[in-house]
């Protein structure tokens, strides 16, 4: 019995430091990243631009589709609820106070983060797993091109770039669809939905929402990445890391949310 | 194919007139607590093909790694046309690696890129040449390795020993002194393992190069290999010509030629030993 105990604990210790050798991890590559962005140029080993570039369809292009769809239904059901609660006050009209604020402040940079997390980190966990398994990685180093810069830095910019503007766009998107339904059902005009919204919603919150994405960009990546490098094993084992990394992406954005909401709301 | 000069040998004097490209000395690696490598002193000259030979386990792909920089020693050096490939800045180590080409076992070719965009990668992240001349350089090394025609396909679209071809010339690519091959002939047929073969001695008589090939193939290493040096459990056991190894009276080094099988490999509880060992 006191033998098991110890085995729990000793695994508990074991895990409890492969955690923080993972966050320090995380904050080497990003640390790296910046100085390649900063710094390539002058070493002859630039970032490529379009490799940056070419991330930036894949993560933010290619990711419109699904986000307008998710952010359309979730502006709608966001009308529906606000509405079908405010009923028991009779104070139907308030549900743009409650909608706009929650959109443009967690709603969209939380959906875009998820859907983001769930779409490119687990792709960039995937790649770079692959890669590590066939031995590109290992190709990379010898032909003396430096793996972060190669592949972290663009792919670091491409989520600080477009995980912000895919935030508006669905912001956007989500209080159109709700706009549609409080139309539809209280018969507010369109131009009296606007005229609200924007008496209500202050430029403060939109980089309120924007910021917070922009970490999530940043949280996305390196999980992704971390999650990439610690594939062992075959493709089972890219399996196992990309599930595990979209996972911890989901968690870390929650979690990062809650205290970024903590911390600029006392401010 | 007959051709005595591609595998002629240097003559005594030739080798010991010819400077070591790669220095290995006492080099000593460790994967977790386990001792991999113990020990390994290595010279590998201008010009030569040396084959580095060896079971499984025997330590071999560490070695490589280790020659490659993608591995540090505990302790030792590998000193790489007389630098130390562990004490360089990585300044210097990225120059230096320029003038070391490695064609993995699988190829490790990018499969999001062409096959000219993956041999001309080296030339667009190192040289500012414009994109036709890179273009041009690229192409002529595929036609070195008879792989001319096949620009565009996908690494995905290749056979194995295509894979192979390719993957030879984006190691050729920018001239390098010094080409590493690891298990070049591995997952082939006889037929183009042997022509991967002629390839290697080829590339060597046409370039100049130094080629050190890890392999596990006897017939492979008989063929192209000037020197082989046979691993086990981490140790040298010889370094020889081919002569030299294949009459060597070392039972360890026959029980490898013969393919006969060790009696402690198949002991239960010495491989449980080293799977924990492994694992710790």
């Amino acid at each position: 019995m006191r033998e098991r105990v110890g085995d729990h604990m000793e695994r508990m210790g074991r895990s409890a430091v492969a955690g923080i050798a993972e966050f320090g991890l995380g904050a080497v590559l990003f640390a790296q990243s910046i100085y390649w962005i900063i710094i390539g140029h002058r070493r002859a080993q630039p970032v490529r631009l379009d490799a940056a570039i070419a991330r930036c369809m894949e993560v933010g292009i290619h990711a419109v589709p699904i986000i307008t769809l998710m952010s359309l239904t979730i502006g709608i059901m966001l009308a529906i609820q606000g509405i079908y609660s405010l009923r028991v006050f009779g104070a139907e009209e308030q549900v743009v106070l409650g909608i706009g604020m929650s959109v443009v402040r967690e709603f969209g940079p939380l959906i875009t983060g998820i859907l983001v997390a769930g779409r490119t980190g687990s792709s960039l966990a995937a790649r770079i797993g692959t890669m590590r398994i066939s031995q590109e990685i290992d190709a990379l180093s010898v032909m003396g091109i430096n793996p972060v810069r190669y592949i972290v830095a663009p792919a670091l910019i491409s989520m600080v770039v477009m995980v912000p503007v895919l935030t508006f766009w669905s912001s956007i998107v989500m209080l159109t669809g709700a706009g549609w339904y409080i139309g539809i059902d209280l018969g507010m005009s369109a131009a009296a939905y606007i005229d609200r919204l924007t008496e209500i919603v202050k430029i403060g919150d939109v980089w309120h929402g924007l910021g917070k994405s922009v970490l999530f960009g940043i949280l996305i990546t390196l999980v992704g990445v971390i999650n990439g490098t610690l594939v062992s094993g075959g493709a089972e084992g890219v399996g196992k890391m990309t599930t595990r990394s979209v996972v911890i992406s989901i968690c870390a954005i929650i979690v990062t949310d809650m205290i970024f909401a903590f911390i600029a709301t006392r401010s | 194919m007959n051709q005595p000069a591609l595998n002629r040998m240097p003559s005594d004097a030739e080798v010991v007139a010819t400077p070591a490209v790669i220095e290995v000395r006492d080099l000593i690696t460790h994967y977790g607590t386990r001792k991999i490598l113990h020990g390994i002193n290595l010279d590998i000259r201008q010009g030569e093909i040396m084959v580095i030979m060896g079971g499984s386990g025997s330590g071999k792909s560490t070695l490589l790694n280790a020659l490659l920089g993608l591995l540090r020693p505990t302790s030792g050096a590998v000193r790489i046309l007389s630098q130390d490939l562990n004490a360089i800045s990585d300044v210097e180590r990225t120059k230096l690696r320029q003038k070391m080409g490695v064609a993995f076992q699988g190829g490790a070719l990018f499969s999001s890129m062409n096959v000219l965009e993956n041999i001309m990668l080296p030339l667009r992240e190192h040289t500012r040449l414009d994109r036709s001349t890179m273009q041009i350089m690229a192409r002529m090394k595929m036609q070195v390795v008879n792989l001319a025609g096949f620009e565009r396909l996908m690494p995905a679209e290749l056979s194995g020993g295509m894979i192979k071809r390719a993957a030879l010339a984006r190691a050729i690519v920018m001239d390098p002194r010094i080409l590493f091959c690891d298990e070049p002939s591995a997952g082939l047929d006889p037929v183009v393992s042997s022509a991967i073969d002629d390839l290697i001695l080829s590339l060597r008589d046409a370039m100049g190069m130094s080629i050190v090939v890890v392999t596990h193939e006897l017939e492979s290493a008989f063929k192209i290999a000037d020197r082989i040096c046979v691993l086990d459990k981490g140790h040298i056991l010889t370094i020889g010509t081919v002569d030299e190894v294949r009459n060597s009276k070392n039972e360890r080094i026959q029980n490898l030629l013969n393919r006969r099988t060790e009696a402690e490999i198949l002991d239960p509880d010495e491989y449980l030993k080293r799977l924990t060992a492994a694992g710790a």
